[in-house]
């Protein structure tokens, strides 16, 4: 599966040298049984995601069958999902991630960048107030949220989606943002600056460029929050065209119906890009969590 | 031209301000106001209700039930995720081939939306043809299919337990990654300290690891809790909270009462929201006391 791409990256933990010392007194059977262990786990946590698949492939009359494996291999299944009902809200859970991705980018990136190069009155009240926005659910909120939304008229639009999803995820992107921009030293900016390049100049020639990691960081991060998110837009739409595909294919299950392995299909194309984008930014991830919530 | 100056943060950080106040306070000022109103099932509010809407909450036949049983389900996940992955961060530390795609394995239900999880979940845990059932049926722990006792997701007593472990299984990977980040932090000399003592494995463990790793801990078990508090999904896409209000915690009864009355439902987000809040507090005394003890 899609493991043999995990992305070449040297894990620093490897770095610690507490290994050396333990790793010597290994014993070789030792090592083997804890690659076992090891494997046995991440064969667990794979599990459901390969059932799904298994159960994406199979042929609808086997749906019910009691069986693991596919009687069949219906690759057709994954393809026949692009003409079903679900297409449309897939393309709402596009429009939505990539809505509040560049809704996040546009307001995070000039405060966290300013946060992070200028002292100014209220620097202090503005990270705290994004760092309490951190530990705020949407979920903890809906019946707010869903009042709001109501007065604004803007139940049952994308835009309100778009709006939740930028808004909840905004302080991680900040966080992030705000830690690559502040280990930027200033001096390269200002040489830039002194080179005959504008303010804009050095900071898109310069500084943006070194942010670069931690940009694409939040970029992935909100895209998949959004991605992900169920709960508002469970509570912020109704018309089933315009749900996205969370929200459609949870009331899939609540009902009887013929075609179980669009749902698994659905299932499959909603889950497996994520798990590979998730791949490329986990440790920056660990790090901008734990890192905003400390502070 | 100096005001000018004096406006510049405004237009950079101002866009944010407005975001978070827009997305993030208002529907909390909201929330506040609205448990104190009388709103129609059409949204249409219908004047003051004082503490009206919180009396008939409290008033609610499973109200004592189900606020009990949110914080278990909150103490249990919590403490039954940082035990595992405690464990788990302990074994993929160690050094063995092939150690970046094992790691990489567990990203998977990290990554994914939790309501995929719990609906692959609800679909293995099928009576009639669900794998688990499969394998419970090969091990002889059931006798039949599609018997009652298949039906794990049909009752609370084995339900609950099932709800319990998705929530674990979906928490387990971020925590794990948490925890292998502050091991990673842990400098070799101090282990070579402690075996110059002559501390022995578990000794170390408890002594030297621990305690360093406690940061890590604190934090990760922190954003579980509020994960966890809040995590709806599970129990929305695997039982609904039935039987009844059986399976039920806060989150799924505000939740439920949103499309019936909205000011009772606003009125359990705020005593939710304080919950929340308590937790935390109580948590964070809990892990300080400790750091003093240490």
């Amino acid at each position: 599966m899609a493991v043999g791409t995990a992305p070449r990256r040297t894990p620093p933990a490897s770095r610690a040298a507490n290994r050396g010392a333990a790793v010597r007194h290994l014993p070789r059977l030792k090592t083997v049984l804890v690659a076992a262990a090891a494997y046995v786990i991440a064969l667990i946590f794979l599990f459901p995601y390969v059932v799904m698949l298994l159960t994406s492939l199979r042929s609808q009359d086997s749906l019910r069958d009691v069986t693991f494996w596919p009687d069949e291999w219906v690759w057709s299944n994954l393809a026949g999902f692009w003409s079903s009902g679900l297409a449309g809200n897939l393309w709402v859970t596009i429009k939505v991630a990539a809505g509040s991705t560049v809704l996040v980018l546009l307001v995070a990136l000039p405060a966290a960048y300013y946060s992070a190069r200028h002292r100014f009155r209220g620097r202090t009240a503005f990270l705290i107030l994004v760092l309490i926005t951190q530990m705020f659910q949407p979920t903890a909120m809906l019946v707010g949220i869903y009042r709001e939304f109501y007065q604004f008229g803007l139940v049952d639009s994308i835009w309100s989606l778009i709006l939740v999803n930028g808004g909840f995820n905004l302080a991680f992107a900040v966080w992030i943002l705000n830690a690559y921009f502040s280990s930027i030293p200033r001096e390269l900016e200002e040489a830039a600056f002194i080179d005959g390049n504008g303010r804009f100049g050095a900071l898109f020639r310069i500084t943006l460029p070194l942010a670069m990691p931690g940009v694409i960081t939040a970029l992935i991060f909100t895209f998949i929050a959004a991605w992900n998110e169920f709960v508002v837009a469970l509570t912020l739409t109704t018309t089933p065209e315009k749900q996205p595909l969370t929200v459609a294919l949870n009331s899939f299950i609540g009902q009887y119906q013929v075609d179980w392995q669009n749902l698994f299909a659905g299932s499959v194309i909603a889950t497996i890009p994520v798990i590979i984008l998730f791949a490329l930014i986990e440790r920056k991830v660990v790090g901008g969590l734990t890192a905003g919530s400390i502070k | 031209m100096r005001r000018l100056r004096a406006l510049e943060p405004l237009a950079w950080v101002g866009p944010a301000v407005v975001l978070i106040a827009v997305v993030v306070l208002w529907p909390v000022i909201e929330m506040i106001r609205s448990s104190f109103l009388k709103i129609s099932r059409f949204g249409v509010v219908q004047g003051g209700n004082g503490w009206a809407n919180y009396e008939k909450l409290v008033n609610e036949k499973d109200f004592a039930d189900i606020m009990l049983r949110s914080v278990i389900w909150v103490v249990a996940v919590v403490v039954l995720t940082v035990l595992v992955s405690l464990a788990l961060a302990q074994l993929f530390n160690q050094r063995f081939p092939l150690r970046k795609v094992a790691r990489w394995a567990l990203i998977a239900p990290w990554a994914a939306s939790v309501l995929m999880t719990a609906i692959i979940f609800k679909w293995m845990l099928d009576p009639e043809v669900g794998v688990i059932n499969q394998i419970r049926l090969k091990l002889g722990l059931i006798d039949a299919m599609g018997g009652a006792a298949a039906d794990q997701l049909g009752d609370a007593s084995t339900a609950m337990p099932w709800l319990v472990f998705v929530a674990v299984f979906v928490s387990v990977p971020f925590t794990t990654y948490a925890l292998l980040a502050g091991l990673a932090t842990i400098p070799g000399d101090v282990y070579e300290a402690a075996r110059m003592d002559g501390a022995g494995r578990l000794r170390t463990y408890w002594s030297v690891t621990l305690p360093l790793l406690r940061p890590a801990l604190t934090v990760a078990a922190l954003i579980n809790m509020m994960n966890v508090f809040n995590s709806f999904p599970i129990i929305w896409a695997m039982t609904h909270g039935q039987p009844g209000y059986s399976t039920a915690t806060s989150t799924i009864l505000m939740f439920i009462l949103k499309s019936s009355d909205i000011g009772e439902s606003a009125a359990m987000s705020v005593v939710n929201f304080g919950m929340v809040v308590v937790l935390t507090v109580i948590f964070l005394r809990v892990s300080r006391w400790n750091k003093e003890v240490a």
